[in-house]
């Protein structure tokens, strides 16, 4: 009994480490975009570092400021929303497509394609970034969205495929052969009965997606210039302070704030559904 | 409806293994037909190349008039029982069975009458709401029943339909299966690897082995004529015990003595051509009996004794298990059986074992002599090498 509560109080504290540990970061940003600007590097002890003395919005306010044509966050934010969006619509339905041929029919090449969809992932990233300023400037495709997402899709792609396999190949293959006795054409059995069923699957893919997408900061920064395209992540870094001596610390930590909290909301909410599609096919093969 | 005709059917995969090796038979409009035989027969492959899940590799299927070899399953108007049942797991019962109709795009009061009414077919009203997970297995298997018959197909085919209920409820299901299926009148291709479903259900029943139809027949001819070794110990329960003997003039001589055989036994054998020599006789448990329970009918057998191992009491009858010296038989095809029955498992069964099916009002007791009476009219003889019935035109 008591080296079990003794146990409890161990892990407990082991635990509140690691959650400060990852909320602090977190925390400090959104104290700092609630701030005054100007007293934004006041204070010398925690208390009054930490917790801001005044709470004012201001910092989100400006952010807005000017509507879509001036405000330098607007435009970069629906940028980011449609980019991750078109990303991770393309990304799901093509990953369907291939996974579900993976996961069902036998045709030589099979393990080629998977393995292939593998490193491809594994590509670190910035040794592309170079190759594709040069053939996106060559191709029209500098500054545009499809510049951001054709990129976006080589990477996430394999991520999906390999989470859809694994729900695929759950699903029993009877229900599709009963759907095609029972009138189906392979493309209605595969809209009725697959997907629906491989919804925790889809859906899995789809948020681990859009988080690639709507996070990315490598990209975004080398292949766009301008707001036509230009993403959160990449606009946060041309921010500008009132005067070019003030830096826009508060401005950057409020749109830090606004483009994190919607994902984080998001997966806190269907944090269970991830890990399970994360999981799928780890035990039951 | 409609019949359905195989014609020469095969199935061969990549690898160059036969499946189904020429298959022909012709299952008559209306018709309940069975398709029986161990695991790995090909009975299934046969079904669902007939459903379209799999393709013809020679060979023609046809259904009425028309010739469905290139047709995919959705349009050869048939409606399939699956083993695991394959319900739509996202669907409720309702959705289930209706979802054959929505793809026909039959108006949706037509789809509510006909669930409904498939639906009190198989009291499953209260249950239309729910979903396949919080059903019970007899349930699940009624559900898939019911997709089934809310079509009005040209036929059923049903794999294995009630292979996941336990013992108790596949009996219950399986009058229900057959109570539905004369009640709608449809053709129905039933695939099972229990002869005991096959003999109760079928207007007909079709015995495969390795992918080749070894005979074709009503339940009592099976089990009364099987056309070679594998049929005869396939059908039945208990199997059919089985012998060495020689054949000579007009008796055989068996390891139950020598036995002469009545004018029509041995009548039966020439027409079919058994001249002479070593044979396998065949004997049914029911052809023995306690001998001194047996009264005019002596004549037509004879007696012999026994040490009997043990007795099975079933209540109405009861079954006497003993050994007899010399009774292996060497044989591809008992081995087969013997194989899928599981014997290889059970280190003490079967060799040389011979079972008698005696009345209840026998007293004959474990681990004594018994004197028992065999029918030799209901002997049958086997070729030991092809196996077939000697006695079978």
């Amino acid at each position: 009994m008591e080296r079990g509560s003794r146990e409890y109080a161990m892990w407990s504290i082991a635990i509140l480490l690691v959650l400060a540990f990852a909320m602090v970061p977190l925390l400090w940003i959104i104290s700092v975009s609630l701030k005054e600007p100007a007293t934004i590097a006041e204070g010398t002890n925690f208390g009054n570092t930490f917790i801001p003395q005044k709470i004012t919005f201001d910092n989100y306010t400006t952010l807005f400021e000017g509507g879509i044509d001036n405000s330098p966050f607007i435009k970069p934010l629906i940028n980011s929303i449609l980019i991750a969006l078109i990303s991770t619509v393309i990304a799901i339905v093509l990953a369907a497509f291939a996974a579900y041929a993976i996961a069902r029919l036998n045709f030589p090449g099979k393990t080629l394609i998977l393995a292939g969809a593998l490193a491809i992932a594994m590509f670190p990233a910035i040794s592309t970034v170079g190759p594709l300023f040069d053939m996106w400037r060559a191709l029209g495709l500098y500054d545009t969205y499809p510049g951001l997402i054709i990129p976006y899709l080589t990477f996430a792609l394999p991520l999906a495929i390999y989470i859809l396999v694994a729900f695929f190949r759950e699903i029993p293959w009877d229900l599709e052969q009963a759907a095609q006795v029972d009138g189906a054409t392979p493309l209605q059995a595969f809209r009725k009965v697959i997907v629906p069923l491989a919804a925790p699957g889809v859906f899995t893919a789809a948020i681990l997606v859009f988080i690639f997408a709507w996070n990315d900061f490598l990209f975004a920064i080398s292949l766009t210039s301008s707001d036509a395209s230009r993403t959160v992540p990449a606009a946060l870094a041309f921010f500008t302070g009132e005067s070019q001596f003030t830096e826009p610390t508060g401005n950057i930590a409020a749109a830090a704030v606004i483009v994190t909290v919607p994902i984080v909301v998001f997966v806190l909410f269907f944090q269970r559904r991830i890990v399970a599609g994360l999981t799928a096919g780890a035990v039951k093969g | 409806m409609s019949e359905i005709v195989l014609e020469g059917i095969t199935k061969r995969f990549p690898d160059g293994t036969e499946a189904v090796k020429d298959m022909d038979l012709d299952i008559e409009d209306g018709e309940f037909i069975i398709l029986v035989g161990p695991s790995g027969c090909g009975k299934s492959t046969a079904l669902r190349m007939i459903a379209g899940l799999e393709d013809i590799s020679d060979g023609k299927v046809r259904i009425g008039d028309e010739v469905v070899n290139e047709k995919a399953p959705k349009d050869r108007d048939i409606a399939m029982v699956f083993q695991t049942y394959a319900l739509y797991p996202h669907m409720t019962v309702g959705e289930n069975m209706a979802f054959p109709l929505k793809l026909a795009k039959v108006p949706q009061e037509e789809i509510d009458s006909k669930v409904e009414e498939a639906a009190r077919i198989l009291d499953l009203t209260d249950h239309l709401d729910r979903k396949p997970a919080n059903l019970s297995g007899g349930q699940r298997q009624r559900v898939a029943m019911g997709r089934a018959i809310v079509r009005d197909p040209k036929a059923f085919l049903m794999d294995e339909p009630l292979s996941n209920l336990d013992a108790k409820l596949r009996v219950q299901m399986r009058t229900e299966v057959s109570r539905i299926q004369s009640q709608l009148g449809t053709t129905t291709v039933y695939v099972t690897h229990d002869q005991t479903e096959a003999m109760t259900l079928g207007d007909r029943v079709a015995v495969m082995r390795s992918g080749v139809l070894q005979q074709v027949g009503s339940p009592g001819e099976l089990y009364g004529h099987p056309t070679n070794l594998f049929v005869a110990g396939f059908i039945g329960s208990p199997a059919m015990n089985f012998m060495p003997g020689e054949l000579s003039g007009d008796s055989v001589k068996t390891p139950l003595g020598e036995l002469r055989l009545p004018d029509e036994v041995r009548t039966a054998i020439e027409k079919g051509d058994g001249g002479g020599g070593s044979v396998i006789v065949g004997i049914r448990p029911e052809s023995f009996e306690d001998a001194s329970l047996v009264g005019d009918a002596r004549e037509r057998g004879t007696t012999f004794t026994a040490k009997v191992d043990l007795v099975e009491q079933m209540g109405a009858e009861q079954y006497a298990y003993f050994h007899l010296e010399g009774t292996e038989v060497q044989s591809d095809e008992l081995r087969e059986l013997a194989q899928d029955a599981g014997a290889d498992e059970v280190p003490s069964s079967g060799e040389g074992q011979v079972v008698a099916r005696l009345e209840a009002a026998s007293d004959v007791r474990r681990g004594t002599e018994a004197e028992l009476w065999v029918d030799l009219t209901k002997l049958h003889f086997f070729d030991p090498s092809s196996g077939r019935n000697l006695a079978h035109t």
